[in-house]
C-alpha cells in the first residue's frame, strides 16, 4: 500500500478521534504529525487505538499497535484493517 | 532515636478543600453531612453522606491529566500540594531522593471501576481504555504524587480499610526514624461514592439514615465520607535546620490485630494498639489529654472503644477528653485517619479540642467525656488518634506538643 494515499474522510475521522481523546486542538493535527510532536506517549497511543476500535468497530491486533508512531501510521493501519474486514464480509 | 515532627498539612473533605476549612468547621461543630447527591435513580437506603460538594476537578487539573486520575488520586494530589506549600518545602533533587510517599487507601478507585464495569456488563462495550489499569490501581495516588512532585525516595500504598491512613502515617514514622528517608508525605485518600460501593456498604447495615451521632443513645450507624489528608513529616533535625514551623511531634505508633471477628471489633485489640502507641512514645497514659476516637457511630464500635479506653487509661479515663470528628467529616474510610490526625495536630497547636457533633444523650456503655457538640479550649500536652479497621487491624498514633 502507498502510505501517501489515504482516504481523506477516514483521515479526518481519525484525526477527530485523536483530537478528542488527547484533548488536542484539531487544527494542530495533520496526517504528517508524529505522536512525539503531539506529545502522545505510548500509553496515549494505545488509548487512541481503543477509541478507534469503538468508533470504527474494528479490532486492532497487539502487534500492529506496537508499530504506530504517527497519524499517518494510524490511518494506513486502519485502512488496511477496514479493507480486510470488507473483504472478509464479501 | 530520631524524633519526627509535623511541618505541613493538607486536606480535602466534606468540610472544604483545605486543612484550614476542615479545622475551622470542626471547631465550629459544623457537620459536612447532608443528603446524598449524585445517585438519583439508585434505590439506595443510604440517604446522607459527607461528600466533597464544592469540589470541581477542572479547577485543579487539565483535562488530559484527569483522564489518568481517579477521584481518590485527585484528592490525594490536591491535599499533597497544600501540605507541601504549607511546609514551605522545595523538593530539590537531593531532598526529593530522601523523601518518601506513604498513602493509605481502603477502597481506592471505586468510581473508575464502577464506570468501567457498567460499560462492560451493562452497556456491552467490548474493550477498555488502557488508562483503566493505571487509573484504578490501588497505588495510583501514591505514584501520581511521586510523579507530580519528582519524589524519588520510597513510595508505597497501605490498604487496611478504615485504618489505612494511620498505618501509612505510622509506617512513615518508622521510615524516618530508621533513616530510610528524611521527609515523608503520608496520609490517605478515598472516594467511595460509586453505586456498587454504596450498595455494598448498604448491605452491611451499618449506615445511618439520618446522621452520624457517635457515642449517643440514638446513634444509627456511620455516614460515609470522602477526601484526603496529607501530612508532611520530617526528622526534627531537618525541620529545625531549615527553620520550619512545627505543628507537633509524632511521638508514637501502635498496631495490633484483633484476631477475632471479621467485622465486630474487640476491646482488647483496640486497647493493645493504644498501649503500644503510648509505649512507643514512652508516655504514661496520664500524659494524654485528648483522644480522637475511631468513633464511627455504629452500635458495635462505640461502647467497645469506650471500654478499650477505660482498660488502657484506668482512672485517668474520667479526666480524658474524647471526641469523634467523624460526626462532621464522615467516615472517609482510608482517608479518615489522616483527617483525624490533622484535627489532632491542630488541637495540640491551637489548644482547642474539636467536639463530637450531633450528640444527644450518652449511649449504653458510653460513659466518657465526648466533648458534646461544642469545641473546648484546653491545652493538652499529648493525644492519641485511633483507627480500627474492619477485619480487626488497629492503628493508633500518638502526638505531643513539640518541645525542643
Amino acid at each position: 500500500m502507498d502510505d501517501n494515499l489515504v482516504d481523506d474522510n477516514l483521515g479526518q475521522r481519525i484525526m477527530a478521534v485523536i483530537s478528542k481523546t488527547q484533548h488536542l486542538d484539531a487544527a494542530k493535527i495533520t496526517l504528517d504529525s508524529s505522536f512525539e510532536e503531539l506529545g502522545i506517549d505510548s500509553l496515549d497511543g494505545v488509548n487512541i487505538l481503543f477509541a478507534l476500535e469503538n468508533e470504527l468497530d474494528i479490532s486492532i491486533p497487539d502487534e500492529a499497535a506496537k508499530q504506530i508512531r504517527s497519524v499517518r501510521d494510524v490511518v494506513a493501519g486502519v485502512e488496511k484493517l477496514l479493507a480486510e474486514k470488507a473483504a472478509g464480509v464479501a | 532515636m530520631r524524633r519526627v515532627v509535623i511541618t505541613g498539612l493538607g486536606a480535602v473533605s466534606a468540610l472544604g478543600m483545605t486543612a484550614r476549612d476542615l479545622w475551622q468547621n470542626l471547631c465550629a461543630g459544623q457537620s459536612g453531612i447532608a443528603p446524598l447527591e449524585g445517585f438519583p435513580d439508585g434505590n439506595l437506603r443510604i440517604r446522607v453522606a459527607a461528600q466533597a460538594r464544592s469540589y470541581q476537578p477542572e479547577a485543579h487539573f487539565d483535562p488530559k491529566r484527569l483522564d489518568l486520575l481517579d477521584r481518590f488520586s485527585q484528592f490525594a494530589l490536591i491535599a499533597a500540594r497544600e501540605a507541601l506549600a504549607d511546609a514551605g518545602l522545595q523538593l530539590e533533587p537531593e531532598v526529593a531522593s530522601r523523601t518518601a510517599v506513604v498513602m493509605g487507601a481502603g477502597m481506592a478507585a471505586k468510581t473508575t471501576e464502577d464506570e468501567a464495569y457498567r460499560q462492560l456488563y451493562a452497556l456491552g462495550q467490548k474493550s477498555f481504555s488502557p488508562y483503566l489499569v493505571p487509573r484504578a490501581m490501588a497505588n495510583a495516588a501514591t505514584s501520581q504524587m511521586t510523579i507530580e512532585f519528582g519524589i524519588t525516595g520510597p513510595g508505597l500504598t497501605v490498604s487496611t480499610a478504615c485504618a489505612a491512613s494511620n498505618h501509612a502515617i505510622g509506617l512513615a514514622l518508622g521510615m524516618l526514624r530508621a533513616g530510610q528517608a528524611e521527609v515523608a508525605l503520608a496520609g490517605g485518600s478515598e472516594a467511595p461514592f460509586a453505586m456498587a460501593a454504596l450498595k455494598s456498604w448498604e448491605a452491611v447495615r451499618v449506615i445511618a439514615p439520618d446522621t452520624c451521632r457517635p457515642f449517643s443513645s440514638d446513634r444509627k450507624g456511620m455516614v460515609l465520607g470522602e477526601g484526603a489528608g496529607v501530612i508532611v513529616l520530617e526528622t526534627e533535625e531537618r525541620a529545625r535546620a531549615r527553620g520550619a514551623t512545627i505543628y507537633a511531634e509524632l511521638a508514637g505508633f501502635g498496631m495490633s490485630s484483633d484476631a477475632g471477628h471479621i467485622t465486630l471489633p474487640t476491646e482488647t485489640g483496640a486497647a493493645r494498639a493504644m498501649q503500644a502507641a503510648l509505649d512507643d512514645a514512652r508516655l504514661d497514659a496520664a500524659a494524654i489529654g485528648y483522644v480522637n476516637a475511631h468513633g464511627t457511630g455504629t452500635v458495635a464500635n462505640d461502647p467497645t472503644e469506650t471500654r478499650a479506653i477505660r482498660q488502657v487509661f484506668g482512672a485517668h479515663a474520667s479526666r480524658l477528653a474524647v471526641s469523634s470528628t467523624k460526626s462532621m467529616h464522615g467516615h472517609a474510610l482510608g482517608a479518615s485517619g489522616a483527617l483525624e490526625f490533622i484535627a489532632t495536630a491542630l488541637a495540640l497547636r491551637d489548644g482547642i479540642l474539636p467536639p463530637t457533633a450531633n450528640f444527644t444523650s450518652p449511649g449504653d456503655g458510653c460513659d466518657l467525656d465526648y466533648i458534646p457538640n461544642a469545641a473546648r479550649r484546653a491545652q493538652v500536652e499529648a493525644a492519641l488518634s485511633n483507627s480500627f479497621a474492619f477485619g480487626g487491624l488497629n492503628a493508633v498514633l500518638c502526638l505531643r506538643r513539640y518541645q525542643k
